[in-house]
């Protein structure tokens, strides 16, 4: 039996925590996932982008918390996450760190999942000076699951969005600048990585004597 | 095809009542459960094993033996025996005497319980589940099936020259099943012994249940057992039945809204849509049930979880009549048609003896240190 060969195209799962629609976490999500299109488009990478819009999920995290197991509307946002090959992970800031429903959802995804999965992070809120809860709160996170964290995350507070452009207004604004360095740096450490492929336990199990001699 | 319950012997008030049984009346149920079970013409009656409130299910051999004194027929089970923090030796003794008492009325399925507590409280870690499943299972099953066992493990003193009394009754071991819900570890095993394997069922959707019934049946065939749909497989399910099923979804609400487990998180409908749990009509849990083995093959054991969640037990008790006089023989009939010849049933005392060529009396008598003689050479040359 010959392997097939390895994907030439690349999955990139967008989550955004956002609760009002429309929403500035949303929107600074939209906006990673364009310029990460971009990045890979000039090294001839196609992307399959998922977005998974967490507040659609809100009952049914609940649900899978209290009962252990996954809707499958659930299922499948859970799948397109740790099917891929690179996560945007977008959080607002509320109360000194990442909203609960975005907790929630990573709490019932499997432990191991994201391991070596390049995660690039953004968060949202009011002023700037919540944007150190990407360094407090959302890296150790993503650390914990052993995911790769891309130096540079991006906080948009929301004079972010009104802020001029410099000079003439031909230049990017800060927002703007954060934004394309995070995405050219995901978009490098995929396309450098072989694709991802899940482990089936079901498959492949673990032979029993190999089991036994385990201990 | 076996048809029976199952409990967890939970001690959880009547939310429509706001009663909570003591712990002697759930007891006591329990045996009326049981007897119940037996009554309607039922073959399994099961109990869980717990050792923390708010559940009664400790000392289960206690509880069987004393339903096996008052019963006939019924196969006295355990869903689940916890094969990890109970030492495997009292594991062996235990059930060995339960078989003699009960005339080999006895199975059981193990499982790794699911209170993290536990396993401290009996001197284990819960990050060794697997592990502990595996070598204690190992021991287990050479304690029931070697006279004399010399051992040594990574979880338990070592043994040696040691004999588990009682032998099995006849020379044959009781009947094992290994319940998971989610481990393919757990699968793996039950194939690699050629044990029946149990899934739960009742708190996930059919599609997983469904996967790790494969890979039993496969992995089952690969350790030449037979082929994959000659494998033994038990599942779990969960009803509630009245006539009319809009009269089953009202009565049963109140219980499911805040039952242990699940409460308070999807409604009924998600799930009964997303879990095997039917409440409505006896036909209604008939064409549901009758429907499993298109997922999972067919199959040999079919428990029911009946008593639970504050149901008090005159309602259980009626759930069990409408189970075993409306629902069960529809059933039969129906895992009857189209059922290959070449499927088995599940293995009792009297087929796993008739497989072993007979009984034949397996006592290990003492022998005198001096001497070196035996209790019944001693006794012959009197």
């Amino acid at each position: 039996m010959t392997n097939p060969a390895p994907r030439t195209s690349r999955r990139i799962a967008v989550v955004s925590a956002g609760l009002r629609q429309p929403s500035s976490t949303r929107l600074l999500a939209d906006r990673l996932a364009d310029a990460v299109n971009r990045q890979f488009a000039l090294r001839d990478v196609d992307v399959d982008l998922r977005v998974v819009e967490l507040r659609e999920h809100a009952h049914d995290l609940t649900n899978h918390l209290l009962s252990g197991f996954p809707s499958e509307p659930l299922g499948r946002a859970i799948e397109a996450v740790t099917t891929a090959d690179g996560l945007i992970a977008v959080s607002p800031i509320f109360t000194a760190s990442y909203s609960g429903l975005f907790k929630t959802f990573f709490d019932v995804v499997e432990a191991d999942a994201l391991e070596g999965m390049p995660v690039l992070l953004g968060a949202t809120g009011g002023t700037e000076r919540h944007s150190l809860a990407l360094e407090h709160a959302m890296r150790p996170l993503f650390t914990y699951l052993h995911a790769i964290v891309l130096p540079t995350a991006v906080y948009a507070a929301t004079s972010d969005w009104g802020s001029e452009q410099d000079g003439d207004g031909s230049a990017p604004t800060g927002l703007t600048r954060r934004i394309e360095r995070g995405a050219r740096e995901l978009a490098e450490l995929v396309t450098a990585r072989d694709p991802r492929e899940a482990a089936d336990p079901f498959a492949v199990p673990t032979p029993f004597e190999q089991l036994l001699a385990e201990g | 095809m076996q048809f029976g319950i199952f409990t967890v012997g939970d001690v959880t008030t009547d939310p429509t009542t706001g009663r909570t049984p003591t712990e002697h009346e759930r007891i006591k149920a329990t045996v009326a459960i049981a007897k119940k079970a037996e009554e309607v013409g039922l073959d399994v009656f099961a109990t869980g094993e717990h050792h923390n409130p708010p559940f009664i299910a400790s000392a289960p051999t206690t509880t069987l033996a004393y339903i096996g004194a008052q019963t006939e027929r019924i196969i006295l089970s355990t869903a689940t025996t916890l094969i990890t923090t109970t030492d495997p030796v009292l594991i062996a003794e235990n059930y060995a005497k339960l078989q003699h008492l009960t005339d080999g009325r006895v199975d059981l399925m193990m499982g790794r319980g699911n209170t993290g507590p536990v396993y401290p409280w009996f001197g284990k870690d819960i990050r060794d589940g697997i592990a502990l499943a595996v070598e204690n299972y190992a021991l287990l099953h050479r304690l029931w099936r070697e006279d004399v066992v010399d051992w040594q493990g990574r979880f338990r003193t070592p043994l040696q020259g040691f004999t588990s009394t009682p032998r099995p009754l006849d020379g044959v071991p009781p009947f094992v099943w290994h319940g998971s819900i989610r481990s393919p570890e757990i699968a793996e095993q039950a194939a690699y012994y050629g044990d029946g394997f149990f899934h739960n069922n009742i708190f996930w959707p059919m599609s997983h249940t469904k996967q790790m019934v494969q890979l039993y049946r496969r992995r089952f065939e690969h350790y030449g057992h037979g082929a994959a749909d000659t494998a033994i497989v038990g599942l779990g399910g969960q009803v509630f039945m009245r006539p009319n099923s809009q009269d089953a979804i009202r009565e049963f609400r109140p219980y499911f809204d805040v039952a242990p487990v699940y409460g308070h998180g999807p409604s009924l409908e998600e799930f009964m849509d997303q879990t095997p749990l039917t409440v409505g009509s006896p036909q209604q849990v008939i064409d549901r049930y009758a429907a499993m083995r298109h997922d999972v093959g067919d199959y040999q054991r079919q428990l029911f979880l009946m008593d639970h969640a504050g149901l008090p037990l005159d309602i259980v008790l009626e759930q069990i009549e409408i189970l075993g006089t409306e629902v069960v023989p529809v059933l039969r009939r129906e895992m009857a048609i189209g059922r290959p010849e070449h499927v088995p049933d599940a293995p009792t005392h009297a087929s796993l003896v008739a497989a072993a060529g007979g009984a034949r009396d397996t006592t290990v008598h003492a022998k005198d240190d001096v001497t070196g003689r035996t209790a019944e050479n001693a006794e012959a040359t009197r």
